[in-house]
């Protein structure tokens, strides 16, 4: 077998990874199995494939997965009904069952010349079986469409990121075959490397009084949703235009709707920040 | 191969299969670990772990094994770098006559110290003249005074896998993983009754009746469409919190979760209640007064048709379920309370996280309970026999 041209992900300018989770990206690529990503909302999960693309010059195939999401859904849809209706009005190309199956998001990727990335977007959100039901088709990439009788294997294998939110467990058997890594919250100095790729003329001690509360918020026991990355790259959008002194930023937490998104939250910031203030 | 870390994997509770273990294998044969032990350490995680769950155990695990490796061939141990790196104290204790003496000694002899200490040394000092450790006169460790000697731990780059594992950072995603959720949802599968009759949009096309129906037009296109077809089945669970149910929290959330993400009940009502039931429930765990609602009121609410699931471990006090004078039991016997609520719907069980023998005796309540209520003992095996009898036609 001869190897094939090494690329390799080394993050890009829009996108800070953790050295982890560039050579788990890395190493789903080389041993060509699925990655699968876990970790907090707002982590940056999405838009770590979108980046993966970027950096490889390759296209991205988003299937969004819904509740009542099926796994054919991604591999192939035959539109019986359209082709009733032809028959009906002696349409052309009725006899051409291919003219009515259309290919997925799955079944797009394994077309694609070039390698593609493929994102599967939020497992857990669909049934509990359905992982199982693509075991075959991410194992092996190919599929068979028995209207037509027509193979769809992969020209190229396309890289595989799936995302979970951890709604649901997975099953075991799906599990072996993926490459796992889980996303943790950045820590401070990687969360300002993220800032500056969003703002990078971010006045430093603006910067500073923000990411002391938002971590300060995050660390409250109280808080059921912990504010996420983007809840805090919006925060600082609402912080600079509002000119707030910035000492204030600390003490007050201005805007704090856009952190946190329950009423019991607030409530629970309102109470921490009363305690605070008489400690001092 | 190293095989034997795939066995102690396993040993510590891994569930490692053979699959991710020759695909580590193949990851290794490409080169994928590089000669770095950190991108090693890093690529086994991927490969053999599946849950943030496991990556505490990992960690441990990964830290025995190559302690072991890492004392049988002269390197260092994680634990004893870890102490040099976060020194306790800064010491002012140079010494004129330890530090002529140890000027005085060979590398050889230096190295030679250092095993023989290694052996030796199973604490932290630090700021001493003899052990290994950090701001001190010997020979070994990082930030001392001595003029010559083995730097220990510090920026040294070797090893650093070892250390970041040692952080032991995934400790909170530690879970007795014993019941699993899914294999619960997979119990509360049993629980579905399908039927069209539902509030939905036509949206599935029936092949049968569109042949029908065109045909009756004469061959003209009648397409017809159907509702799909969906679990109509509507859950109350009930669960007892609090008090003597403390021991059995995590098996209960565990049903819980699987229970209320499962969202293939057409409807789901949880309230608790502590003990036993009486004139209350109780929309939160709390069991506090505000978040209480009459219990004809809930009655009222829900039909017949819901099944009741009542959480709990019949453990309590004789008089509270037995006696009509207990306070909040409002002039009718506790149990009453319960039989009135268990006839009120067509299907009722009683899951029980605790078989009843726990104690010393089983609890008269208990005994009294299980009379009455079709009572299963926790585990994922009866749940699916309770499911299948909350189903079945009476």
């Amino acid at each position: 077998m001869s190897a094939p041209a090494k690329q390799e992900f080394k993050g890009s300018n829009e996108y800070v990874a953790s050295q982890e989770l560039l050579s788990a990206v890395n190493i789903a690529m080389t041993l060509e199995k699925p990655l699968l990503l876990k970790g907090e909302p707002g982590t940056g999960k999405t838009m770590l494939a979108q980046s993966v693309a970027n950096s490889l010059g390759a296209k991205l195939y988003i299937w969004n997965i819904k509740s009542t999401t099926k796994a054919q859904d991604g591999l192939y849809v035959y539109d019986v009904v359209q082709r009733l209706y032809d028959s009906q009005f002696g349409g052309e190309g009725v006899d051409n069952i291919e003219k009515y199956v259309h290919l997925g998001q799955v079944g797009e990727a394994f077309e694609s010349e070039d390698r593609c990335i493929l994102l599967i977007d939020e497992i857990d959100k669909a049934d509990l079986e359905f992982p199982n039901d693509l075991l075959w088709e991410l194992d092996q990439m190919e599929f068979t469409i028995p209207q037509t009788g027509r193979t769809v294997k992969a020209k190229q294998r396309p890289v595989i990121i799936i995302t979970s939110n951890a709604e649901k467990e997975l099953p075991d058997a799906f599990l072996r075959r993926c490459i796992f890594h889980y996303i943790d919250f950045p820590e401070e100095d990687l969360m300002r490397r993220i800032i500056a790729v969003h703002y990078p003329k971010l006045e430093q001690r603006l910067l500073d009084q923000a990411i002391a509360a938002f971590y300060w918020v995050r660390s409250l026991p109280s808080i059921q949703k912990k504010p996420s990355t983007s809840e805090l790259i919006d925060w600082i959008r609402a912080l600079t235009y509002s000119g707030i002194p910035y000492d204030e930023i600390q003490r007050q937490i201005p805007f704090a709707g856009v952190l946190l998104k329950k009423n019991e939250d607030l409530d629970a910031l309102e109470k921490a920040k009363e305690r605070r203030a008489r400690k001092f | 191969m190293f095989t034997g870390f795939f066995y102690y994997l396993r040993s510590c509770g891994l569930k490692v299969s053979l699959q991710e273990w020759l695909m580590l294998c193949e990851a290794l044969d490409k080169g994928l670990a590089g000669a770095s032990f950190l991108r090693f350490y890093q690529l086994c995680r991927a490969v053999l772990v599946k849950s943030e769950a496991d990556y505490d155990k990992f960690d441990t695990a990964f830290v025995q094994y190559f302690q072991e490796i890492a004392k049988g061939s002269d390197e260092m141990p994680a634990d004893l770098l870890k102490w040099l790196d976060s020194p306790g104290q800064t010491p002012n204790n140079y010494d004129e006559e330890i530090a002529q003496l140890n000027s005085l000694l060979t590398p050889e002899e230096i190295e030679q110290m250092l095993r023989e200490r290694m052996q030796e040394q199973d604490s932290e000092h630090n700021g001493g003249s003899y052990w290994i450790g950090t701001g001190g006169m010997s020979t070994f460790g990082n930030a001392g005074n001595s003029p010559t000697g083995i730097r220990v731990g510090g920026k040294s780059m070797h090893h650093r896998a070892l250390r970041v594992a040692g952080e032991r950072k995934y400790r909170d995603f530690t879970k007795d993983r014993a019941l699993d959720i899914r294999q619960f949802q997979l119990a509360l599968r049993h629980l579905r009754q399908y039927s069209n009759r539902t509030d939905e949009e036509k949206t599935e096309l029936n092949a049968e009746k569109t042949a029908d129906a065109t045909a009756d037009n004469a061959g003209t296109l009648d397409l017809v469409y159907e509702r799909p077809r969906r679990n109509t089945v509507k859950v109350v669970m009930m669960m007892d919190s609090g008090g003597s149910m403390e021991y059995y929290s995590k098996l209960c959330s565990t049903l819980f979760q699987a229970v209320s993400k499962s969202n293939r009940f057409k409807d789901l009502k949880i309230y608790y209640f502590h003990n036993c039931i009486y004139t209350h429930l109780y929309t939160t765990p709390s069991c506090s007064y505000a978040h209480s609602v009459p219990v004809d009121t809930v009655l009222r609410t829900l039909n017949r048709d819901y099944k009741l699931i009542l959480v709990g471990d019949a453990e309590m006090a004789p008089y509270e379920l037995l006696s009509d004078r207990y306070p909040s039991a409002g002039g009718v016997r506790g149990l009453d309370h319960l039989l009135h609520v268990r006839d009120h719907f067509s299907h009722c069980v009683w899951l029980n996280p605790s078989k009843g023998d726990d104690y010393w005796y089983i609890p008269e309540s208990y005994t009294a309970i299980q009379k009455e209520f079709d009572m299963y003992y926790l585990t994922v095996e009866n749940l699916t026999k309770a499911m299948k009898k909350l189903i079945a036609a009476r």
